[in-house]
This record gives C-alpha cells, sequence and structure tokens, in this order.
C-alpha cells in the first residue's frame, strides 16, 4: 500500500487506479428529476382509482372496546371500510407477525397517537376524510409509558400482556417492557477498573428523532381478479415490501409484484410497510386500484422514527492515557413494538477504541411511541453522544488532547470488539491522523463563547444479497437492471462498477430499478450496503458479459476463446496482434455470432468493510439564550474507495447535517399524555442551509480488501459523531457538559444555570 | 477445531466458560456438538432447524446470511451476535 496525497484535500491511500471508478459522471436519472418527469409514489395513476385515508388513535395507550363505522359506510361516495379484523389471522399466534400486522392496523389495542386503527377507501380524498369522522371507536384509555426508564420500572403499565423478556434465548417468567436483554463481556471489566488511574461515569438521554425524508410515505395498489396483487410504492426495498405483504396478508409471493417509485429520502424509514397493505385489502374489498399518501403529521405520528435513549456509561484509563475498561447500560424504546436497534448500538458503542475489559448491557424496551425504524446508523448516534462525551473527559483528566487521546487509544486491524469478533483492514487511525492534520484543526479559534470539539464515530456496514442482470445493445452500450433502489445515486455507483469491467464509459451504462417480477431478490438499499454489494452484483454481471463477448470474439476469429484477451474495451488475440476488436464492434456482429449477449448475477457477499468517521465542529453558544451556531464543520470518513467520489461527499455532508439537527434541534415534543405536540415542520426544527456553514468534507481511502474495488459504505457513519462532537464544541466554549439530546437553547441555558463542570 | 464463542448470558451453560473448541463443518453443527457438550445451547440458540430472529452468526468475523448453513474452517471463529440492521 502506498501513500499519496491526492488532487484536493482528500487522502488516498490505495495504490490501484481504475478508469471509471473514482470519477464524477453525470448521474443518469439527473434528467428525469431535474425535469420533474421522474415518477414519485403520489404521482401513480390509474383508470376507475379510489382514494384510501385511515383513522389514526387519538390515545397513546387505549384498549380498542369496539368500532361503529356504519355511518360512514351509508356516505355516498365510500366504496370500503377495513379493519385489522380484515386482515388474515393467519401466524396470530406467533407475536411478531402479530405486530407486524398491528402495527398497520391496530388489533385489540392502540399502542401509540397516531398509529392505524381503520383503512377507508372513496371516490376522491374529500370523501374519504369525511368518512373517517363518521366512524365512532370506543377506548379504554390506559397509562401511557413514554420512555424506557419509566418502561423499565417494576410499576410500569404493561403495553403486551404476553412479553416476556428474553435474555439470549431464555425467556423471562413475568410480563415485561423489556423485549430483549443482551450483554457483551470481553475480559475482565473489575479488574480493568481496578488498574484505571481515572474513572468517569455519566447519564444521558436521547429524544425521539425523525429521518424528516421530504416525501410523505405512500402506496397503491390494485389486487387483481386474478389473485395477484400489484403494489406501488416509494420503498427503500422492493422486495422486503413484498416479503412484509406476504406475511401480513398470508399470501405467496409469487403473487404479489411490487413495483418501486421514485423516493424522495428514506434514510431507513421507507422500510417498513404501513398503507400498502391497507390499500391491498382496500383494493381486494373493491375490485379497484387504490392509492394512499400520508399528510406529514401522519408521517411524524403514525411512522417509524429513531428511538429515544438512557445510556449510562463508565470508562477508565490509566494516567498514561490508555483505556483499560469501558461499560455501557444502553436502554432504548422500541416503539410499541419489540425492535429497537439497541443492538447496533452497542456493537458501536466503543468499537472505535483498543479496550481490553468491556461490559454492555442493552435494553429494548416497548414504549407508547410510534414502532422505531432505522435511520441511517441505528443506534449508533446515540451511544456515541454518550461514549465520546466521555472520552472527552477522559482525555482532560488525562492531560492529553481529545484527538492525540483519541490516536492513542484507536482500534487497529485486530482490535477485538465487545462482541467478539476482530477488525480486520480498517481506516481508524486514518481518520484522526487526517483530523489532526486539518487545516479546520490546526486554526485559530478566537472570539468569546466559541468552542472547538472533535469525536469519532463507528459503523459496521452490511453486505446481504444482490442481484444485476446486464443486456449489451448493437451499439455497444449496455442495459442493466437492478433491484436495489437508488436513495442517493447508486444507479451511479453501480452502473460504474459494470463499467469499469467492460472498459466502456460511465454513460454508455443504461440503469434501470426493476420491479420484484424483473430481477433476482435484492435486499433493502439500507445499512450502507448497495455500492458495495449490488456493485459487487454488476461487477459479477459484466464479467459474465466479458466473458461471453470473449467467446464470440473467439468465434468471430476462430480461435479458442483462451487465445483472446480483454484489457480496456478491446479484445485481442493473444497469437495475431492484428486480430482486435472494440466491445462496440463486437457488439454490432452480436446478432451474426449468437444473438443477444446478457449476464446475470446473484451475490451475498462477504468481505464487508466496516467505516470510520471524524467530525471537528467549531460553535458559538450564546449565553443570553442558549443557541448554538455552528461556524465551521468538517466530517472526514474512511471510505474505502470513492466510487462516485461526489456523491460520496454529499452523503457525507448529509449524513453530517442530520447529525447536528439530531444534536441541536430536532426531538418529538410529547405532551403529559404521550402525544407529540410538533408534528409540523415548522415546529420540529431541522437545519436548514440557512443554519449551517458549509460542510467540509475529506474522503479517506483506506481500501476494502474485501471487494473488487476496495469499496465500503459510505451512507451511514457521517452521523454518528456530529452530536458529540457539537457536545464537546459547548463545553469548550462554556465549559458545561451536555448530557442530553438535543441541546436546544432552553436545554443549554439551563446547563449554564445549573453551571455543571462535567468532572 | 473451531473456536465458540458463548454469549456472557448463555455461560451458566457452560459453567461460565466463554469459549471452547468444537468440531464441526457447519454453523448447524458447530451448535449440535455444542448442546452435547453444554445442553440447553441449542434450545437457546435455534428453532425449526434455524437461528432464532434475535441472533446472528459471525465466522471469523463475518457476519452471515446463511446463518446455520455457514461453513466453518478449521481454526475458525464463531461469533454468536445480536442481529442488527442498517438504514
Amino acid at each position: 500500500m502506498t501513500t499519496r496525497q491526492g488532487t484536493d484535500s482528500n487522502v488516498v491511500l490505495v495504490n490501484q487506479e481504475f478508469d471509471v471508478v473514482g470519477t464524477r459522471p453525470i448521474r443518469h436519472d439527473g434528467a428525469d428529476k431535474v425535469t420533474g418527469r421522474a415518477r414519485y409514489g403520489a404521482d401513480y395513476k390509474a383508470s376507475d382509482l379510489l382514494y384510501g385515508k385511515v383513522l389514526r388513535s387519538p390515545y397513546a395507550h387505549a384498549r380498542i372496546k369496539s368500532i361503529d363505522s356504519s355511518c360512514a359506510e351509508a356516505l355516498e361516495g365510500v366504496r370500503a371500510i377495513v379493519t385489522s379484523a380484515d386482515f388474515p389471522q393467519a401466524g396470530s399466534d406467533k407475536p411478531n407477525r402479530r405486530y407486524q400486522r398491528d402495527n398497520v392496523l391496530a388489533g385489540d389495542k392502540a399502542l401509540y397517537v397516531g398509529q392505524a386503527v381503520v383503512g377507508v377507501a372513496a371516490v376522491n380524498d374529500h370523501v374519504a376524510e369525511e368518512a373517517l369522522a363518521l366512524i365512532n371507536i370506543e377506548y379504554e384509555v390506559l397509562p401511557p409509558v413514554t420512555s424506557a426508564p419509566q418502561g423499565m420500572a417494576p410499576d410500569a403499565p404493561i403495553l403486551h400482556d404476553e412479553m416476556r423478556t428474553d435474555e439470549s434465548g431464555e425467556q423471562g417468567n413475568d410480563p415485561s417492557n423489556v423485549a430483549t436483554h443482551f450483554q457483551q463481556v470481553l475480559g475482565d471489566i473489575n479488574e480493568g477498573f481496578a488498574q484505571a488511574d481515572f474513572v468517569v461515569e455519566k447519564e444521558f438521554d436521547t429524544a425521539t428523532v425523525h429521518q424528516g425524508y421530504i416525501e410523505p410515505q405512500n402506496g397503491s395498489a390494485f389486487w387483481n381478479q386474478d389473485g395477484r396483487l400489484h403494489v406501488w410504492t416509494s420503498t427503500q426495498g422492493a422486495f422486503p415490501v413484498r416479503t412484509s405483504l406476504s406475511q401480513i396478508l398470508d399470501l405467496p409471493v409469487s403473487r404479489i409484484r411490487v413495483t418501486p417509485m421514485e423516493i424522495g429520502g428514506g434514510f431507513g424509514g421507507k422500510i417498513p410497510v404501513y398503507l400498502e397493505p391497507v390499500a391491498a385489502i382496500l383494493s381486494k374489498k373493491t375490485g379497484r386500484p387504490v392509492k394512499m399518501q400520508m399528510s406529514r403529521k401522519e408521517v411524524f405520528e403514525g411512522t417509524g422514527p429513531t428511538p429515544g435513549s438512557h445510556i449510562k456509561i463508565k470508562m477508565g484509563a490509566t494516567k498514561d492515557g490508555k483505556i483499560i475498561a469501558a461499560q455501557a447500560h444502553l436502554a432504548y424504546e422500541a416503539g410499541a413494538f419489540p425492535g429497537s436497534p439497541v443492538g447496533a448500538g452497542a456493537t458501536c458503542v466503543f468499537a472505535c477504541y483498543d479496550v481490553p475489559n468491556i461490559v454492555i448491557d442493552g435494553y429494548d424496551v416497548v414504549v407508547n411511541k410510534p414502532k422505531t425504524a432505522a435511520y441511517r446508523a441505528p443506534g449508533a448516534t446515540n451511544a456515541a453522544f454518550a461514549a465520546e462525551t466521555v472520552v472527552d473527559i477522559l482525555a482532560e483528566k488525562v492531560g492529553m488532547t481529545p484527538l492525540d487521546f483519541r490516536a492513542l487509544n484507536s482500534a487497529r486491524e485486530g482490535t477485538r470488539r465487545a462482541d467478539g469478533t476482530s477488525f480486520g483492514v480498517i481506516g481508524s487511525t486514518e481518520v484522526i491522523d487526517a483530523m489532526k492534520s486539518h487545516p479546520h484543526y490546526n486554526s485559530k479559534l478566537e472570539g468569546p463563547n466559541r468552542g472547538r470539539g472533535v469525536a469519532v464515530g463507528f459503523w459496521m456496514n452490511i453486505g446481504w444479497r444482490s442481484a444485476c442482470s446486464i443486456s449489451v445493445n448493437y451499439d455497444g452500450t449496455i442495459n442493466l437492471l437492478l433491484g436495489s433502489t437508488d436513495i442517493g445515486g447508486t444507479r451511479a455507483s453501480i452502473a460504474m462498477q459494470a463499467a469499469e469491467v467492460l472498459g466502456i464509459p460511465a454513460e454508455d451504462v443504461n440503469p434501470t430499478v426493476v420491479d420484484t417480477d424483473s430481477i433476482g431478490y435484492t435486499d433493502v438499499t439500507g445499512g450502507s450496503r448497495t455500492s458495495f454489494a449490488t456493485g459487487w452484483a454488476a461487477h459479477e454481471a459484466a464479467v459474465d458479459v466479458r466473458d461471453e463477448m470473449i467467446r464470440r470474439a473467439a468465434r468471430i476469429w476462430e480461435i479458442d476463446p483462451d487465445d483472446v484477451e480483454f484489457n480496456k474495451s478491446v479484445f485481442k488475440s493473444k497469437a495475431d496482434p492484428e486480430l482486435s476488436m472494440t466491445f462496440k464492434d463486437l457488439a454490432r456482429q452480436m446478432n451474426d455470432t449468437g444473438g443477444g449477449v446478457v449476464g446475470k448475477s446473484t451475490v451475498d457477499p462477504k468481505g464487508v468493510g466496516v467505516s470510520f468517521a471524524g467530525a471537528i465542529a467549531d460553535v458559538e453558544v450564546d449565553p443570553e439564550t442558549g443557541k448554538v451556531t455552528v461556524l465551521r464543520f468538517t466530517c472526514i470518513q474512511d471510505v474505502g474507495k470513492a466510487v462516485h467520489p461526489s456523491y460520496v461527499e454529499g452523503q457525507m455532508q448529509g449524513g453530517s447535517v442530520q447529525g447536528i439537527g439530531w444534536g441541536l434541534n430536532e426531538e418529538y415534543y410529547m405532551n403529559p399524555d404521550g402525544g407529540m405536540d410538533n408534528f409540523t415542520l415548522l415546529d420540529y426544527r431541522m437545519p436548514t442551509s440557512l443554519d449551517l456553514p458549509m460542510i467540509d468534507t475529506v474522503i479517506v481511502e483506506v481500501a476494502n480488501p474485501g471487494h473488487p474495488y476496495g469499496v465500503r459504505g459510505v451512507g451511514e457513519v457521517s452521523i454518528v459523531s456530529p452530536p458529540a462532537a457539537i457536545a464537546n464544541a459547548i463545553y469548550d466554549a462554556m465549559g458545561v457538559r451536555m448530557e442530553n439530546l438535543p441541546m436546544n437553547p432552553p436545554a443549554v441555558l439551563a446547563a449554564l444555570g445549573n453551571g455543571s463542570s462535567g468532572s | 477445531m473451531a473456536t465458540v464463542f458463548i454469549p456472557s448470558l448463555m455461560r451458566t451453560l457452560s459453567g461460565g466458560k466463554d469459549r471452547v473448541e468444537i468440531e464441526g463443518a457447519t454453523v448447524r453443527q458447530i451448535v449440535k456438538n455444542l448442546d452435547e457438550m453444554f445442553p440447553g445451547m441449542q434450545d437457546r440458540l435455534m428453532e425449526n432447524g434455524r437461528l432464532k430472529p434475535l441472533f446472528s452468526v459471525a465466522v471469523d468475523g463475518e457476519v452471515s446470511q446463511l446463518g446455520a448453513l455457514e461453513k466453518v474452517q478449521e481454526n475458525s471463529e464463531v461469533h454468536f451476535l445480536n442481529a442488527i440492521a442498517g438504514g
């Protein structure tokens, strides 16, 4: 591995150069998007279309005693009304199947404000909404649980009578809101703390936060008379939608076709189904296509945010600066049904460091809030806010700079994590080195109430299954079919990996995201897997094409295929230099050499490369209002190999902005009854370009040896460290440690008033 | 033989051992042999012949989508992890 500096401030540590991978072509879907021709879920149209609406629970926790929809049914223009009872009841003995169904339409209990209870289909939206007002639901209101600590209390109201705590496969005896408790142990924690010269212990709370995508959830369905269901929806995964529909509707996947529409943001929130099953059974009842879409209020109240959490961190270091022990208690809100990302939080909380003695306890706690969904490195940001604050305090106690302390303790190849696994080739120290040498970190920060903070974060990334197929056109371009929906420019990054194999320009690839009938099984676009795994699938499909084209050239030249070589889009005879043909020339002869050429692949790749990212934040705190202004922000991330550097930088900037919003402003502001009071984008305050400086980025490339082009996932890790970096910057500015998210003006004022020193 | 790391909350079954060496060419065989050594392990980890949804398995640091079908090499490390996903 050689080291050289890139053409800009990026740090390039790979020594392999490519023709297409690493360049910045124009995105393939750009024209459709900028001309407004791209078709999103709300653009679905059909003749005879009905419009669906949902009546939602006004209570956070209530038993549903009766539903009377007779007046609504009598309203002119209403075509069908459905409740949970209209779903097949197969699998009711399996809690997870029932939970999945009840989150779409409530069963015998409503478990959060905004949970869907009744679905209506009518000739237009207005009639459907009028019908909702005519439905009478009798509730028995129950006390709500609105936080993980409250849910874990011995006298807490129980959400699910049948729920018992699972501890590594063993069920508890008593009803509990703790769905799962797990523990990770490395070394001897007591011995570790006994060796520590400095020990810091703190508790943190983080609020429920939404992904904040622009496009609300939608779903349209047509249940044909032949028994086949076709669904159109904006989703991060057409195949996972198909699986969910199959389970909820008890319908074989072979009778379900899901067409993914363009998607206006997802960030993890558009993996679960909400409206699609309701539209499906409304369509089945009416025999007509049904279209549904949410309002912003419904998005906030009825879809999955990322969890609030209660976290305790205890860490110890020796006087020479070595972190010797680390302990975490992570209690994450699952929402109304089990499944918080606390497992991921545990994997990430101490992963940036080489610590010999670790104990992590994780708790997945059901509360009366919407069932949580994934959100960009789910679980990691909460954990990093807590751990990176404590790391900062330890660095100060030891007497080292925050980055020197982090560099000394950085995870390296071979470092064993708390879950027992060991790192392969990673870029953790390279990221910290890039932070230390960056002009931002070395610049002077002057002026009152200003401070600089740093933090680092980890995300493990995933591989999972992907499929691609390629057909060659006569002009030497190729059509590339993908099962991965494109939420961040992956059409381009995947197409570029196919182009690299065939030696053709990225512009000669026509990538299309297709429906579930048209490609092999492909997992969700999430977990930072798509450029890695589907890119790999495109690589393999292109290799399939290349090998067939070699056979075609051999046929024309009447030589053995083993005597044909291919390099940079040119086929050549190894024996006769006169025999040479470009990819385009050979494509023109497809019909005469055996017909069309296609390539296909399906992959379940190993070799996933983990990601590290660091943030440097400069802030100014207004001591009178508590407002924190971000003056300068730099994100530095190891990406393995940046397939399309512009899109990688975009991911880094987007994740940073979301992390800043999470840190400073965003929260579900809950009232005592368990409802959300700020369900508009005016009151749920996400940062805009007017609130922020330009987010500077530094791409660090430590190639992932497990991928043909060295790719690591890039979409998520940039969100992990910003809240902690800002908290540490506030401490640098004002001398107070922030222990809760968001760090909004009232919280900062309270901290300043308390005068907490944080030590 | 492969080295199998015992999840901490299952160490009541393994007499406190945090890792053991076990023969097996697949994760399924590993779990079967683990259960013979420490009865009860299989019920904790598997149902209907598959890993329980709460678990994933990592062989030599690679989380596998094949679960119980994943191959295990001589000298492999096997970890049973909490299943996780991204966004």
